[in-house]
């Protein structure tokens, strides 16, 4: 019995800066979630992780992370993602510092 | 306070000579991640949610003004302008790039620091009592055995490899201010007639199997100090298990052997190998002891000191709950909350670090302690200038008068920072604060010790707070647990759950019903948290916490 496939995005560490990357539909990298693939076949997805763990010269800690469509591209579902797409509770800092936006 | 040997010079220089070799290659393409890992962690550096992670090792919590002010630069210089002290007495900066991390280690290792075994399964940074040399209540200052262990344990090829990583904490005085039963060993000097030794205690710890440490040996001479350590870690070394991570601890060890069983092995290693230790580590450990002699304390009267708590109820406040009892008359200790309402706990700015040095060397000898519950502690202060130091720090907003009450929250990186967290811890507890302030209810509560962790590994030390807090995943929605009872003190006790657990919105609730109920039971406004749940058990707190309504389920 098959279980549905929730879309995945990949989601990694930039090597050199650390701060979270996505993998967009041409195999760049992008610093926003809406901008990442929205992957909806699995079979695709592992592909596209091997894809991104290929690249350990410029990425560092790649996984798939689920996702949905949004209005202005793909959207987190875990806390933990919607997290990383934004930066700690407590300071301005990471990807919502005025710097980086 | 201890100075660098030649040879601690040459070994640090040279490790960091490697490491910066290690990441060139790293970003060069010649080494993968899988290959790089081990490296980078043997020399503190994770990846985390948003950016890598550094963590240096404050030997024994104990820091010089220069290297607290080296500490502000790298925070300035290469990170964001501030430093998390952690509960094992660490710092760590939550944004360095791995292209600059090289230079960072140098500027460490310029005044005597470094990251080394701060991860990895090896014996980590010596933890000891931040009030070390300075207590009034202590058998003896630990901070040279400290170091011996330290010098001991760094880079001990037999150790380098462990089924798991290997914490040990250390105390001179019985009021245990270094929570020895939660270590994989605790030592506690103490004396047999005039003879100087430890009680030995192994199998410690707290995560997803907490247990208090029971004692392998009350009395061990001092001497035989690093021959039965190195009997214990090597007899852990083989019996402990690799097969699963989660059973590797060495209080897995000794529960599933049995401590008798343990015990045999490890006296019979130690037998083996005592002949060996020929009394060099006893001349090496007189030689730190001479550089751990106390200051030359200043002879100043306290009539200043006496005149301002009279007359000046700020101090007076600030003195009553942030000093303790100095092992000379006319000192005393100072504990700098850097815990201010709202404020997240063991964050402290550059500009706040560079103070503090600052006071340091005027009014401290130069000295510095990191505490275990994420304070920062001036150890030797005249009483005399103690007026004078309130004044600065309430200048800099670091005169929060909260040591030991409500907001003096313990509380991991969480969800905000850590990539193994499974929920957030730093929001709580700065909600926590905030909220009590408002209420006005932080000093009528008294002393309590309230513990977040962000999950099960228990950084925040969440099952040794009188209350704990541990937050949990469930089913994608952070969950809080709270759990009541603990103590980290000599009456050390692992807290029992209350039950089920609390939804983000709903913890601040919970907690003020707790305590409103504490409020109501207690015998009288001495009778702290803790006493009035040792005296009732959990029923009236739960009671509070879940209503009638459970009872009848």
């Amino acid at each position: 019995m098959s279980r549905k496939f929730t879309p995945k995005v990949v989601t990694a560490n930039d090597l050199r800066e650390g701060c979270v990357i996505y993998m967009t539909e041409t195999g760049s990298w992008s610093m926003y979630h809406h901008e990442a693939e929205l992957i909806e076949d699995e079979a695709i997805a592992e592909l596209r992780l091997l894809k991104a763990l290929g690249q350990g010269d410029r990425i560092v800690g790649a996984y798939l992370a689920d996702a949905k469509a949004g209005p202005k591209g793909p959207e987190p579902i875990h806390f933990r993602e919607v997290f990383r797409t934004r930066g700690p509770s407590n300071y301005a800092h990471g990807k919502q510092e005025a710097a980086n936006v | 306070m201890y100075n660098y040997s030649d040879f601690d010079e040459a070994f640090v220089r040279t490790r960091a000579a490697q490491f910066r070799a290690q990441v060139e290659r790293r970003l060069d393409g010649s080494l993968t991640e899988d290959e790089f890992r081990p490296l980078r962690l043997m020399n503190g550096v994770y990846l985390q949610l948003h950016a890598y992670m550094l963590r240096v090792a404050i030997p024994y919590g104990t820091l010089r003004a220069d290297q607290m002010r080296q500490l502000a630069h790298i925070a300035e210089t290469y990170d964001k302008g501030y430093g998390h002290f952690t509960t094992r007495q660490n710092i760590q900066f939550n944004w360095p790039k791995l292209t600059d991390l090289p230079d960072i280690i140098d500027a460490l290792a310029d005044v005597q620091m470094h990251a080394i075994q701060t991860s990895g399964n090896t014996i980590r940074n010596v933890t000891t009592d931040a009030f070390a040399g300075a207590a009034a209540d202590e058998v003896a200052d630990p901070r040279p055995v400290a170091e011996l262990i330290r010098q001991w344990s760094t880079d001990h090829a037999e150790f380098q490899f462990l089924p798991r990583k290997f914490k040990i904490a250390i105390t001179g005085s019985a009021e245990d201010r270094a929570v020895i039963r939660a270590h994989d060993v605790g030592l506690e000097l103490v004396k047999r007639g005039d003879e100087i030794g430890f009680k030995v205690l192994v199998g410690g710890g707290l995560g997803r199997t907490p247990m208090l440490a029971p004692v392998i040996r009350e009395f061990l001479p001092k001497a035989d100090l690093l021959p039965y350590l190195e009997a214990i870690v090597s007899t852990y070394n083989l019996m402990g298990r690799r097969d699963n991570k989660y059973k590797a601890r060495i209080k897995i060890t000794v529960f599933e052997n049995g401590l008798d069983t343990f015990r045999a092995a490890v006296e019979e290693e130690f037998a083996r190998i005592r002949p060996e230790f020929s009394g060099v580590d006893q001349e090496v450990l007189a030689g730190i002891e001479a550089q751990f002699a106390p200051p030359a304390f200043k002879n100043t009267p306290v009539e200043f000191y006496e005149k301002s708590l009279a007359v000046d109820p700020l101090f007076k406040a600030w003195a009553t709950q942030n000093l303790a009892a100095h092992k000379v008359e006319n000192h005393a200790i100072v504990t700098v909350s850097i815990k201010e309402h709202g404020a997240t706990p063991g964050d402290a700015s550059a500009d706040q670090m560079r103070l503090l040095a600052d006071l340091a060397d005027r009014y401290g000898y130069g000295e510095l302690r990191i505490s275990h519950e994420q304070n920062v502690v001036l150890p030797h202060v005249a009483k005399a200038d103690l007026p004078a130091i309130h004044a600065e720090l309430l200048r800099a907003g670091l005169a929060t008068a909260n040591v030991g009450l409500l907001s003096d929250i313990i509380a991991c990186p969480g969800m905000d920072y850590c990539a193994l967290a499974t929920a957030r811890s730093i929001p709580v507890a700065q909600e926590i604060a905030t909220h009590f302030k408002a209420l006005g209810l932080e000093e009528e509560i008294g002393g309590i010790k309230i513990k977040i962790s962000g999950c099960i590994n228990a950084c925040g030390h969440h099952h040794v707070g009188h209350i704990g807090i541990l937050g949990l995943d469930r089913a994608g929605v952070e969950n809080y647990q709270i759990t009541l009872g603990g103590d980290a003190g000599p009456l050390a006790a692992i807290g029992e759950r209350a039950g089920p657990g609390f939804a983000y919105d709903e913890v601040v609730p919970a907690i003020e019903r707790i305590l409103r109920a504490y409020l109501a039971i207690r015998a009288g406004r001495e009778e702290t948290f803790i006493e009035t749940f040792r005296r009732l058990g959990p029923a009236p707190f739960k009671e509070a916490l879940y209503g009638e309504a459970r009872d009848a389920a």
